[in-house]
């Protein structure tokens, strides 16, 4: 049991198991080759892309009220888009964990759906249902109302591809932990939401803020699925990663990759955040590392 | 509940056999034996099948029309307009040259990008698995970074670094070999993208591999490279293949990352997303339809694919 448990380092307490110094390091030296050239390479280029032109050109390029507004409609999207997949990520795991019924591991493959399907294709979706030519498309535009190429069109496609993230992480984790804590407090008389506040939410916390984070993240960088159903329009519909490719495209290069390295910030902290996660709670987050 | 009812069952059948109803004493039988078949797993099992936990109606009901909403109605949209086109209507689209062209670019970049994942993701697994060296912590966390970087920064990055005047591109460019865009610029591009599937997969059934097996093999007069071809390497095929399945499903659906180093030349290096997305803005939406059900197609292929090999994988390291 405890080689099982410590597979890893009792392989490399092992002598017999241990491979010749020479190997060890012409592996080594080939995996971070590998990692430098594919990972740290891009990574670097952004940020010395961005200061290429020096910190006040820089500044100024963020300041721009182009990138400002790009800026805050990716906050905005991700501030409503985040919220819901979460709360819908707890609801689906409480079902899918806490009770036993028939289909259910159909559920969790649909779930995981947006996962396996390209993000042109989860915007372009929309535009097939909301777009001019879409199926509500003439009956939103008697009503004066805009999906595609406004704020709902954004939303809606953001809330697609970040669905799962939230209940995936969740699934394993509370069904780990089983229903006897819960049993206990309906014994005790607890209601569901107490249960909900007093039991289930402590014990899948940092599991929840985990989901979360990779959820954000995925949902400000988004760019094919947001890209198909912006529309482009400067300062109204841009978000980050939308503002990166026009700059780009136009041969703002110090524009372009300042956007992208608050970008690629936001992915760094998001790795510190999510490996100080793994680091300290790694057994509350056991059933979400599989 | 289920004593009162096996009781009941039992009464009701010698009952009937007093009174000479063979059929029914039978009858009863083997619904008793259904029964006390369907309890057993119950019991065996972990999970209780009637919860005293409040809000399942709730929550089941939020999540089907959620995921219905969101999910479910916007894809069987696609699939009902693509159904609208036709078998000739949607043939027509998917076999013009262009279209073709752009499947043949996405499937053949896609499947270089996983092999190179396959080999390489195999052996930074290997290095974090077995091996202890300083900043190893920091070289697992840079793992996922792929995961975690905007797909668009991904793109300028790769763009900038291949250009001909890139810290890559000024290197590989007088030898005669272009990167950007090209195929090779979205091989690049793919092999970034796809980079954690192979060893986020790999790395924790490495990690549960029985060190006795090797050592047997060794003590069996093995060398350390048979022992991995003949020992090692087997028992990861199956997280290989998903990890390799993972990548590649990925690869084929990509967008953000490959547009900026591709070059976007029709039949030459423009990939499968970006044909639909042109489509869509030269509002022909007939065609857009026609190549997103078919890319559809290949996502649920891909998955069910994707979901035997995971299966395949805990059968075989179930402990």
């Amino acid at each position: 049991m405890r080689t099982r448990v410590n597979g890893s380092s009792a392989t490399l307490e092992r002598p017999a198991l241990r491979d010749p110094a020479w190997v060890r390091w012409a592996l080594i030296g080939l995996a971070l080759g590998f990692l430098v050239l594919f990972v740290v390479l891009p990574l670097i280029t952004v940020f010395a892309q961005a200061l290429h032109r020096g910190i006040s050109a820089y500044f100024d390029a963020l300041a721009e009220p182009d990138a400002l507004s790009a800026i805050r409609l990716t906050l905005l999207v991700a501030a409503i888009a985040v919220p819901v997949n979460l709360v819908f990520g707890v609801v689906a795991a409480w079902a899918i964990t806490k009770f036993e019924f028939s289909g259910k591991s159909l559920l969790i493959t649909l779930i995981d759906l947006p996962f396996s399907v390209s993000p042109v294709i989860s915007g372009m979706v929309y535009v097939l249902l909301f777009g001019l030519h879409g199926w509500f498309g003439p009956w939103l535009r008697d009503h004066d109302l805009q999906v595609v190429f406004a704020l709902p069109g954004l939303v809606l496609a953001t809330m697609f591809v970040t669905f799962p993230f939230v209940a995936r992480e969740l699934i394993p984790l509370m069904q780990e932990q089983g229903i006897e804590e819960e049993e206990a407090a309906v014994s005790l008389g607890a209601c569901g939401w107490q249960i909900f506040w007093r039991v289930t939410l402590p014990n899948i916390r940092w599991g929840l803020l985990y989901g979360t984070l990779l959820c954000n993240a995925r949902a400000m960088g988004e760019f094919g699925a947001v890209s198909v159903v912006s529309g482009h329009i400067r300062g109204l519909t841009n978000t980050m990663p939308l503002h990166v490719e026009i700059l780009y495209n136009e041969y703002n290069f110090v524009g372009a990759f300042a956007v992208a390295s608050l970008l690629a910030l936001l992915a760094l902290v998001t790795l510190v955040a999510k490996s100080a996660l793994e680091w300290k709670w790694g057994e509350s987050l056991a059933g979400s590392r599989h | 509940m289920s004593g009162d009812n096996i009781y009941a069952g039992v009464s009701g059948a010698v009952a009937a056999r007093r009174l000479g109803w063979g059929w029914f004493a039978n009858a009863q039988g083997v619904a008793r034996r259904v029964w006390a078949r369907t309890t057993a797993r119950d019991q065996g099992g972990m999970i209780i099948r009637y919860s005293v936990l409040p809000g399942f109606g709730l929550t089941l009901g939020l999540t089907l029309s959620w995921l219905g909403l969101i999910v479910l109605l916007p894809l069987a949209g696609l699939v009902i307009h693509a159904a609208d086109l036709g078998w000739s209507g949607f043939w027509d689209v998917v076999t013009t040259p262009r279209v073709m062209a752009a499947f043949r670019v996405s499937v053949t970049t896609a499947l270089a990008a996983a092999l190179v994942n396959l080999v390489f993701g195999l052996l930074v697994a290997w290095v974090l698995v077995r091996y202890r060296f300083a900043g190893q912590k920091l070289v697992d966390a840079l793992v996922d970074l792929p995961f975690a970087l905007p797909t668009a920064v991904a793109g300028i990055a790769l763009s900038a670094l291949y250009s001909a005047h890139g810290w890559i591109g000024s290197v590989l460019t007088p030898l005669g070999i272009n990167v950007a865009f090209t195929p090779l610029g979205i091989v690049v591009a793919l092999t970034f993208i796809g980079l954690p599937f192979v060893v986020r997969t790999v790395e924790p059934v490495l990690q549960e591999l029985p060190p006795e097996e090797e050592e047997a093999a060794i003590s069996l007069g093995a060398s350390r490279l048979q022992t991995f071809l003949r020992v090692i390497l087997p028992a990861l095929t199956p997280a290989l293949l998903t990890g390799f399945a993972l990548a590649f499903a990925r690869g084929l659906g990509e967008y953000g990352s490959v547009i900026f180093i591709a070059g976007n030349m029709p039949e030459v290096s423009e990939i499968v997303p970006l044909l639909i997305i042109i489509k869509l803005e030269q509002f022909d939406y007939h065609g857009a339809t026609a190549i997103g059900a078919l890319m559809l197609l290949l996502s649920f292929v891909l998955l069910f694919v994707i979901n035997l090999l995971q299966a395949w994988m805990r059968a075989r390291h179930a402990h």
